[in-house]
């Protein structure tokens, strides 16, 4: 806007000015979605929460040898949500489990969503064979059972945040793969991309400048909601035992819970919070997610 | 995982706009043909991923499979000569599809006993959880669904909509433990009313062993049914939503209908088509979705075989049931492909 007095603007101030006003439009359209706004609101304190964590529990919340409590204590004063096998502070270790949870969470849903993204577009783009074998690949994922074969890649491979990331990653990105590529199928046929082929736009450009753009509002619905499934997905692996045993995650604090008995004895305590913060970040995220998608697409009707 | 099915509907609209493919003369033989084919080269994806999944990520699949326990020589050298690592790969490949499906998957470690024999002991305490959690959430699922939609944005479809979101968010195997906890254990005031896990108490016969079973039952069915009922709510909600405007609602009702007739004779039918895809989708995946509830509630079934072969691991377990759930999977979608198009011709045109 500021180059626009008088002369004719750049068309790179241009671009930047419209982009602005589809993301204030975005916006705009987006505090309508009451759902949507207490999903984000709830996201914005989580995130700060596990970003700020150092500040208000020590890094050595996890240590099992210097425990400040006695074991399995129930709420009390000094720990409001009592304290687990080994004695430890169960809210720290909640506060603590947040940063892998949700770490693991958006690595593995930006993994997934950047093969995803990328399979489609090409597969979209560049017909004939490269497609045909793409799509294949892509079905042969889509009939796999996703948790099944993150399990048992998780299995094969060593205990770790990257296999837990892997193994989500790799095996949850068809379903984005099938709609980003009819989105570009879709995109391909508008007479613009006709026009910059006629001026001599390459594959690289028509992919990076024409196409990509109009699939990225789709890919941020489909990375929102897929971030809800990954958490599920960490915190099942984790409780299956099949994560990283050294650092605490939601997930991992409820294997413990069982493996220490909590569930025969009733200690309540301790099982409620691991999975009411799993319960509560997922279900902001698939909120966010279906705000983000109704707003882009209203004729989907999805929370209508 | 919302995240699954209403991409997948969303692209199947998107195809119909961008056009019906047109074909000519009597679609469902070769449509039939089309779908079998595609179901057996599935398979053949199964087969040859549970080959390399277990053998060549690994490195050594002999040292994966002992997994650092003590083995002597002469063991080592059996495993070898099991798993044929002296043939070349594509003879391993074609003796693996060959043994995979006349249904030998070797013995297990941990039992010592054929892999098949165990599959089939779980099987059907497997079908008998999930059959009966599927019946009733879709059931409910399509019920409540139908009901939010007709009088949507009400306070009933807001409360319906937000609880089956909040449910679909809930880790199933947190749910069985608070359920086990609070129900089976009891909390305070509150006694046990249900057993903790497993699915018989021991000797009772004829009728009173129905009805151990069926208090067995109780819990881990109530778990599924929370969990899964809310995706089928959702989707029947807005196929529903869909037809609400459409003028042969406006017509039905102009006839006089009553509004409750117009609902169930006019508007549902062509609402579930959509959900009826879901609906076998959701039979392939509850079978694999099971493992956690009958973790957490030590029901004897594949589930259950599947977590006691993980924490060995008992790899030609963990590969027999691979390849179990992956088929049911395949099963079910390709009987939801053979199906839809009885339902709603428009798609083997």
């Amino acid at each position: 806007m500021t180059t626009t007095t008088g002369t004719v603007p750049s068309p790179r101030a241009l671009a930047r000015q419209r982009r602005r006003a589809s993301v204030a439009r975005f916006w705009r359209q987006y505090r309508a979605e009451r759902a949507g706004l207490y999903g984000l609101a709830v996201l914005t304190l989580c995130a700060l929460l596990a970003l700020f964590a150092p500040l208000f529990v020590g890094s050595d919340v996890s240590s099992v040898t210097d425990a400040p409590g006695r074991p399995m204590q129930s709420p009390s004063a000094e720990f409001p949500l009592g304290t687990d096998q080994f004695g430890r502070d169960l809210l720290g270790l909640v506060v603590w489990g947040s940063r892998v949870s949700l770490l693991v969470g958006l690595l593995a849903a930006v993994l997934s969503v950047a093969i995803g993204t990328l399979i489609g577009v090409t597969a979209g783009h560049f017909k004939g064979w490269y497609a045909t074998v793409m799509m294949r690949i892509t079905d042969w994922f889509l009939v796999m059972p996703t948790l099944v074969l993150a399990i048992a890649l998780a299995t094969v491979m060593s205990r770790s945040l990257t296999t837990t990331v892997v193994a989500i990653g790799v095996t949850t990105w068809p379903t984005t793969a099938r709609l980003v590529r009819a989105q570009t199928l879709a995109v391909e046929t508008r007479p613009y991309i006709e026009r910059a082929q006629a001026l001599g736009g390459g594959h690289w450009h028509i992919m990076s400048r024409h196409v990509l753009p109009n699939v990225m509002p789709l890919v941020l619905a489909q990375t929102t909601l897929i971030i809800s499934s990954a958490i599920l997905a960490e915190a099942t692996l984790a409780f299956l035992g099949l994560g990283d045993p050294t650092v605490v995650s939601w997930g991992g604090l409820l294997q413990d819970a069982r493996e220490a008995g909590a569930v025969s004895a009733g200690d309540w305590w301790y099982l409620v919070p691991p999975g009411i913060a799993i319960a509560v970040v997922a279900l902001a995220f698939t909120l966010c997610g279906r705000a983000v998608e109704s707003v882009l697409n209203p004729r989907l009707g999805v929370s209508r | 995982m919302t995240a699954d099915a209403t991409p997948a509907l969303v692209e199947d609209k998107q195809r119909t706009a961008a056009g019906p493919r047109v074909r000519k003369g009597s679609a469902y033989p070769r449509y039939l043909a089309g779908k079998l084919a595609g179901a057996a080269v599935s398979l053949l994806a199964v087969l040859v991923t549970s080959f390399f999944l277990f053998r060549l990520i690994p490195g050594d699949p002999v040292k994966t499979m002992t997994g650092g326990r003590q083995v002597s020589a002469e063991q080592l050298a059996a495993y070898r000569e099991e798993l044929g690592l002296g043939l070349p790969l594509w003879r391993q490949f074609t003796d693996y599809c060959g043994k995979a499906l006349t249904g030998d998957f070797g013995t297990s470690y941990q039992f010592r006993a054929p892999v098949v024999d165990k599959i089939t002991e779980a099987l059907p305490n497997t079908l008998l959880l999930t059959g009966t959690a599927f019946v009733l959430y879709t059931a409910l699922g399509i019920f409540l669904g139908t009901r939010s939609a007709w009088r949507h944005g009400r306070l009933g479809d807001r409360f319906h909509t937000g609880l089956a979101l909040t449910l679909y968010s809930i880790p199933s195997f947190w749910l069985g433990l608070l359920l086990i906890t609070v129900l089976s254990v009891g909390i305070g005031p509150l006694p046990g009313m249900f057993p903790t896990g497993g699915m018989e108490s021991g000797d009772e016969e004829g009728f009173a062993h129905v009805l151990d079973v069926a208090h067995h039952l109780v819990l881990p069915v109530v778990t599924l049914v929370a969990v899964e009922y809310g995706q089928t709510l959702l989707v029947t909600r807005s196929a529903l939503l869909d037809e609400m405007g459409s003028d042969y609602l406006t017509t039905a009702r102009a006839k006089g209908l009553r509004d409750d007739l117009v609902r169930r004779r006019h508007a549902v039918p062509n609402a579930l088509l959509p959900t009826v895809t879901l609906i076998f989708i959701n039979l392939g995946r509850t079978v694999a979705g099971v493992i956690l509830v009958e973790t957490v509630f030590s029901w004897p079934g594949l589930g259950g075989l599947f977590y006691q072969a993980l924490s060995v691991p008992d790899l030609p377990l963990v590969q027999g049931l691979f390849f179990e759930f992956a088929t049911a999977v395949i099963l079910m979608n390709t009987l939801a492909d053979l199906v839809y198009p009885l339902l709603d011709p428009r798609v083997a045109r």
